[in-house]
């Protein structure tokens, strides 16, 4: 244990000394305030409209936004050198203790919400997949491995086999589609573990085999999307959409939080109040994400398009 | 402070020159010992974070032995790091058959039969192509090759072992280019002038009496190549497929032990299971790595001494 504390007090030493003295959120530097803003690459986009918006409503506050995934702003939380952290998934308890540990209460608001999307290449003829079918394809001990035992023949794609794209072992979507779709059973070995929401679409759209998950908003037109029955019956599907995520008939819809230390106050309440606002929630729509409230984007808001 | 021995009675008087003199002076020991107290720091950081791991909760049988990599499993968390070895062995054996006759075939062209101009204009190009960024030849084998190993091989993916091997193969070549032909280069010339006064032709001078002598200097080159295939992290990210599996064939998709370092070590909380054995296959690749290093190192050294 001090093992630990001593490596992690050798940890914040080096990452204080190299942003600076620890900040108080909220806290001024030359009249404005700068709130640091990390984690989940599937909010980062949404998250740097927001801060780009922000600076027209608040031009004394400067947010600062990088990605680099949830697990990586979950630890700056932990480490206490962010006001906000993004998360595509939860926090885990273990995570809110260590975070307790260091002094920073993890508070949770969800800004909006994400359809996990299942995509396939333009050739493949499959339509729909029952939720217990993608478990077969993907958990261990699951009985799919080749097309043909679903019955499908895919042209370009001779050999049948079945090439799985899924993410690293400690994404936030990797994470939420094993939760749902998995039970949080293992996966299957021998996915390619590709390393961004983009790169998995990107890899599906040149792989006539592929099947892979990803965020809708990183849907092209060069890939297909698959309709998800929660039940047996292949017909009683979804398609992943903003509607069918907000009304949360679509199956595979997660939660996207934003966390901050202890209950916010000051620059970073005013900001988390922003971004729930009418204003901020149109902007995460115009990115291709669910609303976390029925918000009217009907008037155009200042600054976009 | 080695004495500065018969220059002394010049430097007796202690002005801006003699000062700035003893200023370099300490300047260029510390950069002549940054490397050693560098490396021993890397090492010392290493080994802390990751023996700790390796002495409690790991499991050596299952670590050697087991392809199930599973640190974050929700169910019961495996460190089996069988098959991110033979990944790293499959992609470098890979490079190595193709880049050992590419590199080695260049080096004796470039030293022996190449006139002055080809030679010097080579050697650049070379160079050059030693000088591309390792993201860019990722890049290539992600969209490029990709694709074109699907269609050419008829294969479900095109990322895996020959995508990755053949990126590797090109990024190694450079290199061992260079040194191999150093290694031809350092073969006295008179050993050339005699066999060639026996009626030797080109050809067989260079097979018979300068790869012969250079040979400890092209395994060298070998070696440092494999050290840089065992070494290199995101190319074969981006070309293997990243995917956990023990290859059958050149066909299969494969994860390499830094491709993984890489991928999970940002998003892990610091001092975690997880976190400390990443560090664990850290120490495995670092020792690897040294050893080819300084096998090539004393290969190379015992060349010089002859």
């Amino acid at each position: 244990m001090t093992q630990k504390l001593r490596i992690l007090a050798l940890l914040l030493a080096a990452t204080s000394w190299m942003c600076g003295p620890p900040r108080r959120p909220g806290e001024t530097s030359g009249g404005r305030a700068v709130l640091q803003n990390k984690g989940s690459d599937t909010l980062v986009n949404v998250a740097q409209a927001w801060a780009e918006e922000y600076q027209t409503v608040e031009p004394n506050v400067a947010v600062a936004v990088t990605g680099g995934g949830s697990g990586t702003g979950i630890a700056s939380l932990i480490n206490g050198t962010v006001d906000l952290a993004n998360s595509s998934r939860k926090l885990k308890d273990s995570e809110a203790e260590q975070a307790r540990a260091n002094g920073h209460d993890p508070v949770e608001f969800i800004v909006g919400y994400d359809a996990l999307a299942v995509y396939i290449h333009n050739d493949n003829p499959v339509e729909t997949l029952t939720l217990e079918a993608l478990a077969d394809i993907y958990g261990e001990g699951g009985s799919v491995d080749e097309w043909a035992d679903l019955g499908v023949e895919i042209p370009g794609c001779t050999s049948g086999e079945m090439v799985r794209v899924s993410r690293q072992n400690n994404s936030g979507t990797y994470a939420y589609f094993r939760e749902a779709v998995l039970g949080n059973n293992d996966y299957k070995l021998g996915s390619r573990d590709m390393h961004g929401s983009k790169d998995v679409v990107d890899l599906v759209e040149r792989t006539p085999c592929a099947i892979g998950y990803s965020g809708l908003a990183y849907k092209t037109d060069h890939v297909k999307v698959v309709c998800i029955a929660k039940g047996d019956d292949p017909s009683d599907c979804v398609v992943p959409s903003v509607e069918s995520a907000i009304d949360k008939s679509y199956p595979v819809a997660r939660p996207l939080f934003m966390y901050t230390r202890g209950e916010p106050e000051g620059a970073v309440k005013s900001y988390l109040d922003w971004i729930l606002s009418d204003e901020g929630q149109c902007i995460l729509l115009d990115k291709g994400y669910a609303p976390a409230k029925p918000v009217d984007c009907s008037n155009p808001i200042a600054g976009s398009e | 402070m080695p004495p500065l021995g018969s220059l002394s009675q010049d430097l007796d008087r202690r002005d801006f020159d003699w000062y700035a003199d003893k200023l370099v002076e300490i300047l260029v020991f510390a950069g002549g010992f940054s490397a050693i107290i560098l490396i021993l720091g890397i090492f010392f950081f290493i080994t802390r974070e990751g023996l700790g791991f390796v002495f409690s909760s790991l499991d050596i049988v299952e670590f050697f032995t087991s392809p199930r990599w599973r640190p974050t499993s929700e169910l019961n968390a495996t460190y089996g790091a069988f098959a991110l070895m033979a990944g790293t062995a499959s992609i470098t054996g890979m490079a190595m058959l193709i880049a050992v006759p590419f590199s080695i075939g260049a080096a004796v062209y470039i030293a022996e039969f190449a006139g002055p101009r080809s030679r010097e204009t080579l050697k650049v190009l070379v160079e050059l192509l030693a000088a591309i960024p390792s993201v860019v030849w990722g890049f290539i084998g992600l969209t490029l090759m990709n694709s074109l190993i699907i269609e050419v091989f008829d294969v479900p993916v095109g990322l895996n072992i020959l995508n990755a091997g053949l990126i590797l193969g090109l990024m190694a070549a450079p290199i061992m280019t260079t040194i191999a032909e150093d290694a031809l280069k350092a073969v006295p010339d008179h050993y050339r002038e005699a066999a060639e006064a026996m009626g030797a032709t080109k050809w067989q001078v260079t097979r018979r009496v300068v790869i012969p002598a250079a040979k400890k200097g092209l395994a060298a080159a070998i070696l440092l190549g494999v050290g840089r295939g065992f070494g290199e992290t995101m190319a074969v990210l981006m070309a293997s497929g990243h995917a956990i599996n023990i290859p059958g064939s050149i066909f299969d998709s494969v994860r390499a032990l830094t491709a993984t370092i890489a991928a999970e070590l940002g998003e892990t909380a610091v001092g975690s299971e997880h976190y400390r054995a990443l560090f664990t296959l850290g120490i495995f690749l670092f020792t690897i790595t040294f050893v080819i290093n300084l096998t090539a190192d004393i290969i190379v050294r015992g060349t010089r001494k002859r």
